[in-house]
């Protein structure tokens, strides 16, 4: 720390930030533009000048950018001296020059950093008469609107769409005032992460498109802090909804997890809360293929008695998408011997593989913030970007690591970033991806190998082996596969901080095994060894840590014959096993139906109970990392809808023997599961932190600026109404309550007065870029044990060899299509590619077909066929959805000729 | 006693450039070959006590530059690692610190040494476009091998191997001869390797540049040499550490590196007496404008300015009188009559209020409206400028629309203030990214402070009164 002067008074800094982080970290208020917290410096915009004193003397000072200068011992600055005030009003000025007279019509309006520091600076005359410049916008597809005379050149959506994402199709052309921010060439942009620019820009050039469907001021939406539920990397998200609509996602910051980004699928995938497939009302099937009748809330609980007070065994069938509270209270009502995980048996039995690995081995599962800061990555198995696409964010910097270590001698302070750039060149630390076919961060790889599953993880256990020789050896490797092994080896054993990255989409415990290998053989005295396994789902490693059968195992106990009642909450079977398996589910007696969304079980339900989705309940997910995070309810929705953990409370207390009530709270579900199941014990102590701060009061989920809240349901009753009163969490669903800063896990909004962008999330973190102030919500369950080294793992498959006349099944991930509440949101369908089965071009011509030719699929269904050269002879490519059940299997593959088989791929979008 | 000429004095009277026989027989290469019998660190003593200084248009000492590459061998002494942090963050205090050290101390390098300091690089900065200089089109189009040679002789005192030359896409007859030049040196081993028989390797590549002002800055220069877009770099880290490529480059001006050979040739103190001060060597000037004889030429660093307009240039052209001048080329500030006494050096030109600059004159004869002609330079570097920052990028524009209402009479009052206000905050050195933009307000600066009649008459009349109602001048 050193001691610097600020309006001549001494503050104590770390040394080796900029000026710039210093000041916004003390509270201080200084206008900027270019500089961004995970983009470093850019000295472009001057906006954030002040003056610095050489010493007690020096009393004309002269005007430098905080965010270019370097803290040093005895720095002495002034900000508010009045010729860097008029200085920065002058920067102001001329940025307006070219600057439309927009306000009014700009979506950017309200929260829009330009205003800001427009009005921070004390700009207020236009003093401009010339022409101003203009551009011709840009179609940059359904997500994502152009309006390019708005900019104000502060370089930051390129310098994080290429810089710092990798992306090559959108760049800054011409030059003095005609700069231009665009594509190559009208279309969407290919980076997952270009929604990113909607808050990276400071004004309204990057607008979000899907929002502006159903727009409306930030000061008028209603907010909540959430959880991203679309993966289970667990990113933390700000929904803000108006009139019963969900309107846009903003990003919620973490430190450890998404930090300042999201991905495009988190960001815009939400519109399935607004779908019309909703389920507003209970709704009761009297016989199998019989009529449905609608429900009233009373109506469904009189049913409910009826069913629970049946004689048969029942069984309940959770979700790896469904809050641990919603998938305890299902356990608790039906029995834990009667409950199912809801999660197919293959993947089942890799998640126990999986926990066993983590919670007894020696490896740490790391958070997407520690995968960033890995220096040596090996993949095995899994196409990140897909996946959990902002893990894929993380490990495009960490090939960063390595060369910037061994540039410390230069003292290029890291902010510096084009510096540090320069500096580095095209060195990258190492990265090795290890998949069945080509994915979007081979472009930094080091080295890629593209193999089937079975090969993939050979090399994985050769790595280990090479590592340490007590780890299973590998015999027949190829001599390029040894070369390989070793020199993977080699550089992650240099490092300081090694990362090894598998998971389940590949459904092969043998890949998993491999990985744990890798990782444990890393670990020593000196450093662990991070083993992070990426998960489909947003609640997967919580519902796996919770226990229960899996669904081959449900289905066995169903087709005894024995099962009177099925319970089923919010998991369309028909996503995770092949049709006549999910049938045999909903062929039973009873079959009751939790859900939000109309989908192919919801339809065979005999009783149908409308539940909440993620934006209008709350809940505890635990993501890939084992962290417990808490959602938060954002609105009251329109219907009967309740969620999931209430209805199934009231079931619960329904079958409980003194008639009370009292299984209420949601802190009451997850108490009790704490208690049973001590792996959860530190959940509530540790997900929100600083909550006693509010001593009783509820922070409230809209601004102070709402407008409209007591006549915004005039057309349907003109009483004013109370707002609603909300059980579960301190949150109001008003604007009163809680004035100050809320606890960290419940920050609804980021404001603070005259920051009404998302700018002002500075002044709620500790210092710039890290922890939140009170602390950064969640709770890591999982550590590593510090038991004696757990021995290595057997079981080397053989080398995959491809079989005459049958394939085997890979699943090929797409962001967009491959996640189906995602896939209800219009502009992502749009972008979603067709489904279509992947060969390598060999095979294709082996079977005589053209590209886009239609396969029949094992007789039974068929799917055009397309070129994926990195894919390895003998395995088959196919679109990750209803036929999910087939990976890792074999499936013979010939051209269809008639027309009259199933066309899959109607279920996998609207 | 008419004092030496090194650089000009045995040019080709039909213009053509020396060829390498020619060059050699007038002493040319000499300097390379005295240089390749020194140490590398006598080089550069011997290149700092000349006071050879930048004639790119800053002024900075050359010898002092060639220090700041870090390098163990550069220097009479070793450098330790915390010093060579000082040399790349903050070179002048760096350079304080190199007197008073003792030699031989055993020197333990930083562990990654070689990652930074190979390879070393030489630029020869040959973009020169600021408007009314053209010295270096002459030096190059006149003995393209002077300027290898020193580039040769900087390249084994840094310790470089390649270097480059960043040519001015314009230049096209510069290109040929330098094409021809670099050829030859070639088959004489004065490129290639193990020259003259040393260990020493070189080669030098020729860049002719897409063509914009900006790529005369050094650090843009590096950029589009490495075929990205030509914004300036922020320093530190400097580009003696981090420079083309990210290694330690040295870029120097042609005319700077044409006088390296004969200060290595000559000697230091034959180089301090060819001037008339005590900043080494000799000057190519030039005059533009309505002078009677416009041109170049080379003569004693310190030459007064009114020896170089009235004797050289022949005076004003019939009927014209000297109204005001920039001495050293668009972006420097005006000087008057009553300034022409002035020593045209580094030091007396900036004592007085502007720059000597690359030391080529504009004329402003007094039948020339002022404010066109800063309104013509105005429009030059705001098209110039390469918009990364604000003031350059919004500020020049509006300065050069308001210079453009004025002289079409559509000035207002106020005007005058809205470009004093440019002009000062445009200006400050600091407010910036580089240079481009104060040194675009040294023109307007200096023509408020002198010609601030001119300014309200064009105003009050709704006209430029040195256009002849409805004509042209």
């Amino acid at each position: 720390m050193v001691t610097i002067y600020i309006e001549g008074k001494p503050y104590q800094v770390p040394e080796g930030r900029n000026l710039l982080e210093v000041c916004l970290s003390l509270g201080f208020d200084i206008p900027y533009f270019c500089w961004h917290p995970a983009l470093g410096s850019a000295g472009a915009c001057r906006q954030c000048a002040v003056k610095q004193f050489k010493d007690e003397n020096d009393t004309r000072g002269h005007i430098v950018m905080a965010c270019m200068t370097s803290v040093k011992e005895g720095i002495s600055i002034s900000i508010h001296d009045p010729e860097a005030k008029e200085f920065r009003a002058a920067n102001i000025e001329w940025l307006m020059a070219n600057h439309p007279h927009d306000c009014p019509v700009c979506d950017e309006g309200g929260e829009c950093h330009l205003q800001d520091m427009t009005v921070m600076c004390g700009h207020v005359r236009r003093d401009y008469r010339f022409a101003k410049r203009t551009h011709r916008n840009q179609d940059l597809g359904p997500l994502i609107e152009h309006e390019m005379n708005r900019c104000i050149s502060c370089y930051r959506c390129v310098r994080f769409y290429t810089d710092y994402a990798g992306g090559r199709d959108f760049s800054v052309f011409g030059a003095h005032e005609h700069l231009y921010f665009g594509r190559f060439e009208d279309g969407p942009f290919e980076s997952e992460f270009s929604g990113n620019l909607v808050e990276i820009c400071p004004t309204g050039v990057f607008t979000d498109k899907i929002l502006h469907g159903h727009y409306t001021r930030k000061w008028d939406l209603q907010t909540a802090p959430s959880i991203c539920v679309l993966c289970g990397a667990g990113c933390n998200i700000i929904p803000g909804e108006r009139y019963g609509t969900l309107r846009r996602i903003r990003n919620r910051y973490h430190p450890s997890i998404n930090g300042y980004f999201l991905c495009d699928r988190g960001r815009f995938g939400f519109e399935f809360v607004n779908s019309k497939r909703r389920v507003r009302q209970a709704v009761r099937r009297l016989h199998k293929d019989g009529p449905l009748e609608t429900l009233l809330p009373d109506q469904a609980m009189e049913h409910l008695s009826s069913i629970l007070s049946g004689p048969g065994k029942v069984i309940g069938i959770g979700s790896p998408r469904a809050s641990l509270e919603a998938n305890y209270a299902l356990r608790t009502l039906v029995g834990a011997e009667c409950f199912c995980n809801g999660i197919a048996a293959e993947q089942a039995g890799l998640l126990a593989l999986i926990l066993e690995i983590l919670q007894n081995g020696p490896a740490r599962s790391p958070s997407i913030r520690d995968m960033e800061q890995s220096d040596a990555v090996l993949v095995l198995g899994e196409d990140v970007t897909q996946v959990m696409p902002r893990a894929a964010l993380a490990l495009r910097q960490s090939v960063r690591q390595e060369p910037m270590q061994e540039l410390d001698p230069l003292h290029i302070p890291l902010w510096q970033d084009a510096g540090v750039r320069e500096a580095v060149q095209d060195e990258k630390g190492p990265f090795f991806i290890a998949t069945p076919y080509d994915s979007r961060l081979d472009d930094v790889a080091t080295l890629t190998y593209h193999a089937a599953p079975d090969d993939l993880a050979r090399l994985g256990f050769a790595v280990a082996h090479f590592l340490d020789p007590k780890a299973s050896s590998v015999e027949d490797l190829s001599k390029e596969e040894r070369l390989l092994a070793e020199a993977i080896a080699e550089d992650l054993k240099a490092a300081k901080r090694p990362l090894v990255v598998s998971g389940v989409s590949q459904k092969s415990p043998a890949l998993v095994r491999a990985a744990a290998n890798v990782a444990f053989a890393l670990c020593n005295e000196e450093r662990k060894a991070g083993l992070a396994f990426l998960m489909p789902e947003a609640n997967t490693m919580g519902v796996a840590m919770m226990g229960g059968m899996d669904l081959d195992v449900a289905l066995e106990q169903v087709r005894e014959g024995t099962t009177e009642q099925v319970f089923i909450l919010e998991n369309d079977l028909h996503q995770h096993m092949e049709p006549k398996k999910a049938e045999a589910f909903l062929t039973g007696e009873q079959v009751v139906v939790l859900d939000y969304l109309e989908t192919e079980t919801t339809r065979r339900a005999d009783l149908l109970l409308p539940t909440t989705s993620f934006a209008e309940c709350t809940g505890t997910l635990v993501n890939y990392e084992g962290r417990a995070q808490r959602f938060f309810q954002v609105f009251e929705p329109t219907g009967d809808m309740l969620p999931a953990h209430r209805w199934l409370a009231r079931m619960v207390n329904m079958t409980g023997e003194d008639g009370s009530d009292a299984w209420g709270t949601l802190d009451a579900v997850m108490h009790a599961l704490a208690a049973e199941i001590p792996d959860f014990a530190s959940v509530l102590p540790g997900i929100l932190p600083g909550n006693d701060a509010l001593k009783g009061t509820k922070v409230p989920r809209q601004s102070p600026r709402y407008s409209g809240r007591t006549s915004m349901h005039a057309d349907r009753d003109v009483n004013v109404p109370k707002p609603p009163e909300d059980p579960d969490a301190p949150l109001s669903f008003s604007m009163e309550g809680f004035q100050g800063v809320p606890p960290p896990a419940l920050i609804p909004r980021y404001w603070a007065p005259g920051w009404n962008s998302v700018q002002a999330l500075n002044k709620f973190q500790q210092e710039i870029g890290g922890s939140l102030r009170g602390g950064d919500p969640g709770q890591r369950l999982l550590e590593p044990s510090a038991l004696p080294k757990r021995a290595y793992f057997q079981g080397v498959p053989p080398a995959f060899r491809p079989k005459t006349e049958k394939w085997c099944v890979v699943p090929v991930y797409h962001m967009f299509g491959s996640e189906h509440l995602s896939m209800l949101t219009p502009g992502v369908a749009e972008l979603a590619p067709r489904p279509c089965l992947a060969l390598n071009p060999k095979d294709l011509e082996n079977l005589g077909l053209a590209e886009g030719a239609a396969v029949l699929i094992d007789r039974k269904f068929s799917l055009p066929v397309k070129v994926l050269p990195s894919l390895p002879r003998g395995v088959a490519g196919f679109p990750v959805g209803p036929a999910g059940y087939l990976e890792g299997k074999y499936v013979t593959l010939h051209s269809a000729a008639s027309e009259d088989k199933d066309q899959m791929g109607r279920e996998t979008h609207e | 006693m008419k004092r030496e000429r090194p650089l000009t004095q045995h040019f080709r009277s039909d213009g053509q450039a020396l060829s390498l026989r020619e060059y050699e027989a007038v002493g040319g290469y000499q300097g390379l070959r005295a240089a390749l019998r020194m140490e590398r660190h006598q080089i550069i003593k011997t290149i700092r006590e000349s006071t050879l200084s930048g004639r790119g248009g800053a002024g900075f000492s050359t010898g002092r530059k060639w220090t700041f590459i870090p390098d163990e061998d550069l220097h009479e002494r070793h450098v330790f690692p915390h010093e060579m942090v000082m040399m790349i963050e903050e070179p002048d205090q760096w350079e304080h610190s190199l007197a008073g050290f003792t030699t031989g101390v055993k020197w333990s390098f930083m562990p990654k040494g070689e990652y930074i300091t190979t390879p070393t690089y030489v630029v020869a900065n040959a973009d020169e476009m600021e408007p009314g200089v053209f010295k270096d089109r002459v030096l190059m189009e006149g003995n393209p091998h002077q300027l290898l040679e020193g580039m040769i002789i900087s390249a084994h005192a840094i310790g470089a191997n390649t270097a480059y030359i960043f040519l001015r896409w314009a230049y096209k007859k510069s290109a040929r001869c330098i094409e021809k030049a670099i050829a030859e040196a070639r088959q004489a081993n004065y490129l290639g390797e193990h020259i003259l028989g040393t260990d020493f390797n070189i080669e030098i590549y020729l860049h002719t540049s897409a063509g914009r002002y900006i790529c005369g800055e050094a650090t843009a220069l590096l950029n589009s040499l490495e075929g990205r877009r030509a914004n300036p770099r922020a320093k530190p880290p400097h580009t003696a550490a981090v420079g083309l490529w990210g290694r330690p480059t040295n870029v120097n001006n042609v005319e700077t590196l044409s006088n390296v050979p004969h200060i290595l040739r000559n000697g230091s103190d034959w180089y301090k007496g060819l001037s008339y001060t005590d900043e080494g060597g000799t000057k190519i000037y030039g005059v533009s404008g309505r002078v009677k004889r416009p041109g170049w030429w080379e003569l004693p660093m310190g030459t007064i300015a009114r020896e170089i307009i009235e004797e050289h240039a022949g005076g004003m052209a019939d009927g014209y009188h000297l109204r005001g001048f920039l001495p050293g080329g668009a972006s420097t500030d005006f000087l008057l009559t009553e300034h022409l006494d002035v020593r045209m050096d580094v030091k007396s030109v900036d004592a007085i209020g502007s720059r000597m600059g690359c030391g080529t004159m504009i004329i402003l004869d007094d039948k020339t409206c002022p404010v066109g002609m800063v309104n013509n330079v105005m429009r030059f570097f705001a098209r110039e400028s390469c918009g990364w920052c604000t003031p350059c990028r919004e500020g020049l524009p509006w300065t050069a629309n308001v210079l453009n209402a004025v002289e079409a009479g559509q000035g207002r009052p106020e005007d005058i203030d809205r470009l004093r206000t440019h002009a000062r905050w445009i200006g400050g050195p600091d407010n910036t990214f580089c240079a481009l933009a104060p040194g675009a307000m040294e023109p307007l600066q200096s023509a408020l402070r002198y010609f601030e009649d001119d300014f309200r008459e064009h105003i009050h009349l709704g006209r430029c009164p040195w256009r002849r109602k409805g004509g042209p001048i």
